[in-house]
C-alpha cells in the first residue's frame, strides 16, 4: 500500500503556493513535482476535508482530460488520495507566464516585447481549445501557465486545475474568461490590447460557436459594471 | 496642516467627520434601522439622512472644536451607493462648500475605506479585503490605481448575510450582520453549504438560495438550530473570503492584509484571516466598528489625500454616481 514511498527519492520544497506545497523529487527515476494540499487551519475541519479531496480529484481528472485532448499539462505519475498529494512531471527549465510578462515589460528589449503578442495569441488558442472540450479551468491566471524554454517556441503548459470542472455552458466559459481577464489586467497594468490579442487567439482555438461564449463574456463584464455597490 | 470635513451617506448610515492631518477630531454618525425582516429603501433612507444631516454636521464641528473658517476642504461621497441617499448628503456638502467658500472634493466610497484603514492601522502597502453590504473586493495598489484582483461575481457578502438574517427575522439593530455573528458564536453543528471560489473571485448567490430554501425546514425538523445555520454560513463565506485573499497575496507577493468595510468588524473573519496570515508569515490589520462601518472621517481622510496631491473636483463634476469602481480613481497621493 505504502510502497510508492520507496519509489520517491529525496524531496525538497520548491514553492509554497496559496493552497499547496510544491516539492521536487524523483519518481521511478524521473524528476517530478509533488503537489501537496496542506490543511488550512482557518477552515472548519469538515469543510477542509471535503475541499482538499474534491480539488485533488478535480485536478487529476482535468489534467488527464486535457492531455487526451492534446492540451499540454504536466503528466500525472501518481496520486495519493489519503494525503492529497499529486506526483507529476516537473516542467523544468520553464518560467511562469506572469514572471515572463513582468520581466519583458520591465526590460526595454524590443525583440522580447514583440514576442508578447504571439504569446498571448497562443495562450488564447489553448484556452479556446480547452473550453471547446468543456473543460473549465476555474483559476486562470498568468501564474498558472508555464512557458517552456526556449521561450521563442511559445510552448505553454497549463497547471493548477484544483478548481476545474467539466461544463458545457457558455455562462461558465464566459465566467472563466472573465476571471482571467481581471487577473490578467490587474497583474499586468496597461495590457488591454495584449488581452484582446489573447481573445482573438481564443476565438480561433474554440472555433464553432465561439460567438456565444464571447457574448456571455460581455454580459458577465456588464454585470460587474452595472452592479450598484451600496455600503 | 490640513483640516478636512467629510460627509458620508451612501447607504443607511449618515456621518460627518473632521480630520486634522490624519487625526480624527470628530466622527458622529446615525444609522437608519428598519424593522426585522425588512431592508432599507432608498427614499426612506434619504429622508432619514435629510432629517439628521444638519444635526450631525453641527455635532461634528462642535466635537472637533473647529469653526467653518478653520476648514480647508469639504469632502463628500460621490459614489458608489444608493442614488437618493447619496444626493441627500451631497447637497449639504455642496451648499456648505459654497457658503464657506472652500474647495469641494467628491470621494470614492471604497477609497475612503482603504485610506482610513491605512491611516488607522499604519499598514503600508496591504492587500485589502473590502467587505460590506454592497461590496466584496480584494484590492492591491500598483501603478497609481487600486486594482481589483478579486471580487464577487454576483451579490456582496454583507448582502448575503443580511438576507439570511431576514429569513430568520433577526433584528437590524445595530446591524443584521452583528446579530448573525452573535448567533454564530452559539452554533455548533456544521452544515456543508455550496462553496464557490473562481480564481480570485467568489459567488454567494447559489449558497444563499440553497440555505434560504432549506432553513425553515431544517429548523422546524429540529435537525439544525438557527444558531447552527448562522455558524455554518459564517464558516463557509468567511473561508471563501480568506481563500481569495490568500490567493491574491500569493499572486502579488504581499505580506500585509487590511480588512475594511462593515463585515470587517466580524471577529470570526478577523480570526480566520489571522490564522491564514500567520501561516504565511504575514500581518493582518483591521479596525473596529468606528472605522469599519461607514463614517464621515473616512471620506475626509481620502479627500484630504486627494487635496494634498492637488486634486479638486470641478463644480460641474460634483454630481453623484451610483456606479463608481475602485479602479477608476487616479491614486495621485501614492508613489
Ligand atoms: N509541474 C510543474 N513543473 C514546474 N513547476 C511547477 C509545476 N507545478 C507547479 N509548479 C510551480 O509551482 C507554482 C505553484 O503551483 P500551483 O499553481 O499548482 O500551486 P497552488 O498552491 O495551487 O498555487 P496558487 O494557489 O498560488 O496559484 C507554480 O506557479 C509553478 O511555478
Ligand atoms: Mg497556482
Amino acid at each position: 500500500m505504502d510502497d510508492y514511498r520507496s519509489e520517491v527519492d529525496c524531496s525538497s520544497l520548491l514553492k509554497q503556493g496559496a493552497e499547496a506545497k510544491i516539492y521536487t523529487g524523483v519518481y521511478l527515476g524521473k524528476l517530478c513535482i509533488i503537489k501537496e494540499r496542506f490543511p488550512k487551519k482557518y477552515r472548519h475541519p469538515a469543510l477542509e476535508l471535503s475541499l482538499s479531496q474534491q480539488r485533488t480529484k478535480s485536478e487529476v481528472r482535468s489534467m488527464l482530460r486535457c492531455r487526451t485532448q492534446g492540451i499540454q499539462t504536466p503528466a500525472v505519475f501518481f496520486v495519493n488520495t489519503e494525503e492529497n498529494k499529486i506526483y507529476m512531471e516537473y516542467v523544468n527549465d520553464s518560467v511562469t507566464v506572469r514572471d515572463y510578462i513582468i520581466q519583458v515589460q520591465s526590460s526595454s528589449d524590443d525583440a522580447a516585447s514583440s514576442l508578447l503578442k504571439p504569446l498571448a495569441y497562443k495562450i488564447g488558442e489553448k484556452l479556446g481549445k480547452m473550453h471547446n472540450k468543456n473543460i473549465i479551468h476555474g483559476d486562470l491566471t498568468t501564474s498558472n501557465m508555464l512557458l517552456r524554454k526556449p521561450v521563442e517556441n511559445l510552448d505553454i503548459v497549463l497547471i493548477d486545475f484544483g478548481l476545474s470542472y467539466i461544463n458545457s455552458t457558455n455562462e461558465d466559459k464566459g465566467v472563466d474568461l472573465y476571471v482571467l481577464e481581471r487577473a490578467f489586467l490587474s497583474t499586468h497594468p496597461n495590457t488591454e490590447s495584449l488581452f484582446s490579442v489573447l481573445l482573438d487567439g481564443y476565438q480561433n482555438g474554440y472555433r464553432n460557436g465561439v460567438g456565444d461564449v464571447v457574448r456571455k463574456l460581455n454580459e458577465v463584464r456588464l454585470r460587474g459594471r452595472k452592479r450598484t455597490m451600496v455600503g | 496642516m490640513v483640516i478636512a470635513i467629510g460627509f458620508e451617506g451612501s447607504a443607511n448610515k449618515i456621518g460627518v467627520g473632521v480630520i486634522k492631518d490624519g487625526t480624527v477630531l470628530s466622527n458622529p454618525r446615525r444609522t437608519y434601522i428598519t424593522p426585522p425582516g425588512q431592508g432599507f429603501m432608498p427614499s426612506d433612507t434619504a429622508k432619514h439622512h435629510q432629517q439628521h444631516v444638519l444635526e450631525i454636521l453641527s455635532l461634528a464641528l462642535e466635537q472637533a472644536n473647529v469653526t467653518p473658517d478653520d476648514i480647508d476642504v469639504v469632502c463628500f461621497t460621490k459614489g458608489p451607493g444608493m442614488g437618493a441617499p447619496l444626493v441627500s448628503v451631497a447637497i449639504v456638502a455642496r451648499t456648505v462648500a459654497q457658503l464657506w467658500k472652500k474647495p469641494l472634493i467628491g470621494v470614492n466610497h471604497c477609497i475612503g475605506h482603504i485610506e482610513m484603514g491605512r491611516q488607522v492601522t499604519g499598514s503600508k502597502n496591504p492587500t485589502v479585503l473590502y467587505v460590506s453590504g454592497g461590496n466584496t473586493q480584494v484590492i492591491a495598489y500598483s501603478e497609481k490605481k487600486y486594482r481589483i484582483f478579486g471580487e464577487t461575481i454576483d451579490i456582496a457578502v454583507g448582502n448575503c448575510l443580511d438576507r439570511f438574517a431576514r429569513v430568520l427575522k433577526l433584528s437590524n439593530d445595530p446591524s443584521p450582520g452583528y446579530n448573525i455573528e452573535q448567533m454564530a458564536k452559539r452554533g455548533k453543528k456544521y452544515l456543508e453549504l455550496p462553496y464557490t471560489v473562481k480564481g480570485m473571485d467568489v459567488s454567494f448567490s447559489g449558497l444563499l438560495s440553497f440555505i434560504e430554501d432549506r432553513a425553515i425546514e431544517l429548523i422546524e425538523s429540529g435537525k439544525y438550530t438557527p444558531e447552527d445555520l448562522c455558524f455554518s454560513l459564517q464558516e463557509t463565506v468567511f473561508a471563501m473570503l480568506t481563500e481569495i485573499t490568500e490567493r491574491a497575496m500569493a499572486h502579488t507577493g504581499s505580506d500585509e492584509v487590511l480588512i475594511v468595510g462593515g463585515v470587517g468588524c466580524n471577529e470570526r473573519l478577523q480570526e480566520m484571516m489571522k490564522i491564514m496570515a500567520e501561516e504565511r508569515g504575514a500581518t493582518v490589520f483591521s479596525t473596529d466598528d468606528r472605522y469599519c462601518i461607514d463614517n464621515g472621517a473616512m471620506i475626509a481622510q481620502a479627500g484630504m489625500e486627494m487635496f494634498k496631491s492637488g486634486q479638486i473636483t470641478k463644480w460641474e463634476d460634483t454630481f453623484c454616481t451610483q456606479r463608481y469602481r475602485t479602479d477608476e480613481v487616479d491614486v495621485t497621493w501614492r508613489s
